[in-house]
């Protein structure tokens, strides 16, 4: 038996989950990379897209976007969220709609496990620096 | 000026989890992402299917855990080489940390691969291992309310345990309610009633093992859909 050690995210006890805050690390290390290849000396604002299906809350990744981007060519900058809304098409019928609640259940024809066509992304859209 | 990026935060974690796959592939090893809240029972019920399967499969486990070797102790005491990955507090397993954790595993030697993520219901379900199988465990003791409240992990998983069923006359958990809740979830499943302390139900889910080491459902596979 062996014994790993790994450490995802920067220590931190904040607000925000773990989860949000190594999903943001990840973000961070993305528009750092970038902005180094296009030389740009400061992020004044990252636009992420969250779609529907994650779940994630926009303030806890506001708030670990505040402490992780601290030191960083992003320091300071605004984060801003564009939800996607979770869009489904029913396999039996065709009929594309919102779920209501969790069930991917379709309005018209009452099948179940509805595919999912749209409301599970996760990404960076574009930045704006200078 | 404006930069577009246009990519995926998961996408270091998706491209890793694709190597995983690869490996797995040419080792023809069936690999298992088992998920649950904490303490409802993945390592019992590893330590009792270690035991069933001896002689049949040769099993490995990847243990992730935030802090301590318990349950790869455990594990190795039950007969099965185990590694654990200690998250530091991390509450899912990611692909690397899985890659580099294989890295102490002979994979030739093994039929059946099982990851045990850490105990929590809901990170581990947004995390690609490069496993073939998510499969969800809920205990008797956690309530039967809770696949409509965490319906993630049932929507994604090839097959769902309810576990500690020994405890069911114990407790108002309304199994048949239960069963029907996750069905509408995602009624393309396989579903398994067991207790680790009776070893009710047991049978079949190393049955089921047996086929998905053998390869029987990489057809159908949900954990490689993107
Ligand atoms: N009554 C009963 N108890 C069980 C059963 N399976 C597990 N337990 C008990 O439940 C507790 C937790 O079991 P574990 O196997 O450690 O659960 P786990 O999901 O691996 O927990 P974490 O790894 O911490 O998330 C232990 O005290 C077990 O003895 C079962 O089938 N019946
Ligand atoms: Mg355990
Ligand atoms: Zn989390
Ligand atoms: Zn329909």
């Amino acid at each position: 038996m062996r014994l790993w050690g790994d450490i995802a995210v920067n220590g931190c006890n904040g607000r925000a989950a773990v989860h949000e805050l190594s999903l943001i690390q990840s973000l961070i290390n993305m528009v750092v990379k970038s902005a180094i290849e296009n030389n740009i000396k400061k992020v004044t604002k990252v636009q992420l897209v969250v779609g529907e299906y994650h779940g994630v809350l926009p303030e806890s990744l506001e708030f670990a976007f505040g402490i992780l981007t601290e030191g960083t060519v992003c320091a300071g900058s605004e984060l801003a969220i564009e939800k996607s809304a979770l869009l489904l098409k029913c396999r039996k019928c065709a009929h594309e709609f919102h779920p209501d609640g969790y069930l991917y259940t379709c309005p018209i024809c009452t099948a179940v496990n509805a595919e999912l066509v749209k409301g599970r992304e996760l990404y960076v859209h574009y930045y704006e620096g200078e | 000026m404006k930069i577009i990026v246009g990519q995926d935060l998961l996408s270091a974690n998706a491209s890793q989890a694709g190597e995983n796959r690869v490996l797995f592939k040419n080792h023809r090893l069936a690999v298992i992402n088992l998920i649950s809240a904490p303490g409802s029972g993945k390592t019992a019920l590893l330590e009792k299917t270690a035991s069933l399967l001896k002689g049949k499969l040769k099993l490995g486990v990847v243990v992730g855990d935030l802090y301590t070797a318990r349950d790869a102790e455990r594990i190795e005491r039950a007969g099965v080489t185990a590694v654990q990955i200690n998250t530091e507090g991390v509450c899912h397993l990611t692909a690397d940390m899985v890659a580099r954790a294989l890295q102490e595993v002979s994979l030739d030697q093994l039929n059946l691969l099982f990851i045990e993520n850490v105990g929590n219901l809901v990170c581990p379900v947004s995390f690609d291992l490069g496993e073939r199988a998510k499969v969800a465990l809920l205990s008797v003791a956690e309530g039967s309310d809770k696949p409509a409240k965490y319906p993630g992990i049932f929507r994604e998983a090839m097959a769902t345990v309810i576990s500690k069923v020994d405890l069911l006359p114990y407790t108002d958990f309304d199994l048949p309610a239960c069963l029907e809740e996750i069905q509408q979830i995602n009624g393309n499943q396989q579903f398994f009633i067991t207790s680790a302390h009776s070893g009710q139900g047991l049978s079949q889910w190393c049955a089921w093992l047996e086929q998905l080491a053998a390869g029987k459902f990489n057809g159908n596979s949900i954990a490689s859909r993107s």
